[in-house]
């Protein structure tokens, strides 16, 4: 099976830092793919290269087998690697149809939309409405509720919604469950496995080993700056994957 | 669909929606019943939800007030058609400040910009002999790009709004002032050689209100602005750009471009603004309009807007107006000194601050 995503050699340095040292990485279809690593390992430089946010000094990147290079986020996102921040990215003011279609608004047809750029605000309410019933999310009586007025988890679920809804081929979510409480957390690894199941795969960062082995398919350890290994969670403990992680144990041989 | 996305969606469902259900709750059962705590919970939810509802309360309250205490001079129809003409000019001001206090900017220089497009369009067409309507519009170019301006140091050099527009208000005031040698340009020479810069200070009597030209135009200038802030993209991003420009960039939103559009229009309402003004003063005096700045300014934040962008209304921003004008209009009828009209503005400031910050304290 041909990878959706391959990172190939990326290195990026900070002076006389070295981020990443010609890492690699691929992710397949329709698979979660876990990336940990300890404490300036450089995963999210790894990430932040993913999602365009850092432009890496060598090596390139391969969506659906073509070279892509992308030098904002924005570009990323047009190609299809839509990035669920850990801080979200929503405007807290703005309503939850707003949040997910800003920058991406849908227009009235014909004068009203051409010329005075009216926004077809129903269309966008049917529309998120939709994105997020897809995801189980629905009964949102109120798809014109503030972002503000929502639980974290139920923001991270906007925020998923949003990135999932535009021709994603990749969501990349960083630190989904940081700042969420137990039951938001594990509403939030069933949001990742309803994604999966609508085939779209998804590059998981996070500090959390439980919820990397409870959702992961392939988990990828990044140490000193490079791909350490990729286990498959079922086959190992999570005190190996901390072993491997921190150098204390030799990754497995594959 | 599994039991946790159907959690979820129970939750959703469950959320209270600030907007619009627990307005409507308070008013179906006055929430007698309910303990003080939660009732003022309640309200601090409705006003958030609603910030327009505060200057509007406000201003109802104080023209009760000073109909109680300045009497039926107070009510007569030319006093308060008489209100609306006094806070044209500061109500245009604050219009354009809105735009840029939606951003979580301050804008120092709009009064000065609107001075020196009313210098251009009045030095243009009645000392230099150009027609009066290009003179008009190189008032408006000069608005646009002093709005413009402010907006590239903004982004460009990334410093705040309020060290930027400090020193274009300076520099602007210099430029009008380089531009007249100081000298007024007076209502009698324009009234001879462009009568039509006279145009939105002429009146029109409907059964004793008496209004400006200008009073409408203000009025119109509103309405675009709420359009074009609530039913068009443009109008979301302002927003978003307030709230959390970190988050808008992300968002796909090209946050400095939209900056320097936002304070371009800021530039163009401004230069509107320098048009009526020539009508409303007569003269264009490059000393007038001194306080326009921060009177607008005021207006915006009693109108409900905060200074931290993000949240406020366009239309909030008129019934600031209207609140300074009706308490200036009603302390000077009830024969207050001037300084204390200034201490209750000041006042109202603080307040007016201090329910914004109460406001969004709001717990989620």
């Amino acid at each position: 099976m041909r990878p959706v995503l391959v990172a190939n050699k990326l290195s990026k340095k900070y002076g006389k830092v070295v981020a990443l040292d010609s890492a690699d990485l691929e992710l397949y279809p329709g698979e979660v793919l876990g990336v940990i690593g300890d404490n300036g390992a450089g995963k999210s430089t790894l990430i932040k290269v993913l999602c365009g946010a850092v432009i890496p000094d060598s090596g390139e990147i391969l969506l659906d087998g073509n070279k892509v290079t992308f030098t904002s986020p924005i570009e990323a996102r047009k190609l299809g690697i839509e990035t669920v921040y850990q801080n979200l990215a929503l405007s807290p003011a703005l309503s939850i149809t707003d949040n997910m279609f800003l920058g991406r608004e849908i227009r009235q047809k014909g004068f009203m939309g051409s010329f005075l750029k009216f926004l077809d605000k129903k269309a966008m309410a049917d529309e998120a409405r939709k994105r997020l019933s897809d995801l189980g999310l629905l009964t949102i009586q109120n798809i014109n509720q503030l972002v503000e007025t929502l639980s974290g988890g139920q923001r991270q679920g906007v925020a998923v919604a949003r990135a999932t809804s535009f021709g994603t081929k990749v969501v990349i979510m960083d630190e989904p469950t940081a700042a969420l409480g137990v039951k938001e957390s594990r509403r939030v690894l069933e949001l990742i496995g309803e994604v999966r199941s609508r085939g779209i795969p998804i590059i998981l960062i996070s500090h959390n080993m439980p919820h990397v082995f409870e959702v992961a398919d392939r988990i990828h350890i990044h140490r000193l700056g490079t791909r350490l290994c990729v286990i498959d969670p079922k086959k190992h403990e999570m005190s190996d994957a901390v072993a491997y992680m921190t150098g204390a144990k030799q990754p497995p041989q594959d | 669909m599994n039991k946790v996305s159907d959690d979820i969606s129970k939750d959703l469902k469950d959320q209270p929606k600030f907007t619009t259900d627990i307005g409507e709750k308070d008013q179906d059962h006055h929430s007698f019943d309910l303990g003080e705590q939660t009732t003022l919970k309640k309200i601090q939810h409705f006003l958030h939800g609603n910030p327009t509802i505060v200057p509007v309360i406000i201003l109802i309250l104080s023209v009760i007030a000073f109909g109680f205490i300045a009497g039926g001079k107070f009510f007569s129809a030319f006093n308060l058609s008489l209100i609306v003409q006094q806070v044209t000019i500061v109500g245009i001001l604050a219009a354009a400040q809105t735009l840029i206090i939606l951003t979580a900017g301050i804008d120092l220089s709009v009064a000065a910009m609107m001075v020196l497009a009313s210098v251009f369009m009045g030095k243009l067409s009645v000392e230099m002999g150009v027609p009066t309507l290009p003179a008009i519009a190189v008032g408006f170019i000069s608005g646009i790009a002093t709005g413009a301006f402010n907006g590239l140091l903004v982004t460009r050099l990334r410093l705040p709004p309020f060290i930027v527009t400090l020193g274009t208000w300076n520099i602007f005031f210099a430029l009008v002032i380089f531009f007249t040698g100081s000298q007024s340009i007076r209502s009698s020479d324009i009234e001879l050689n462009a009568p039509l810069l006279h145009f939105w200070g002429e009146r029109i009597n409907l059964g004793g209100f008496v209004f400006t030209y200008g009073a409408f135009l203000m009025i119109g200038i509103f309405v675009f602005l709420w359009f074009l802030l609530n039913k068009t993209a443009w109008g979301r991003h302002v927003y978003a750009i307030g709230d959390d420009k970190e988050a808008a960039e992300l968002s796909g939103i090209r946050t400095d471009r939209m900056l320097v559009s936002i304070y371009a229009v800021a530039g163009l309402v401004v230069a509107i603004g320098a048009w009526v003004s020539i009508g409303r003063v007569g003269s264009v005096s490059p000393t007038s309009f001194y306080e326009g700045n921060l009177d607008s300014i005021t207006a915006v934040v009693i109108g409900g807007t905060s200074l931290f962008g993000g949240r406020g209304t366009i239309i909030g921003s008129l019934f600031g107006a209207l609140i300074v004008g009706v308490f200036s209009s009603g302390l000077s009828i009830a024969g207050l000194d001037v300084l204390w009209q200034r201490f209750a503005l000041g006042c109202l400031i603080i307040v007016a601050v201090g329910i914004d910050q109460w406001i969004r304290k709001v717990s989620a």
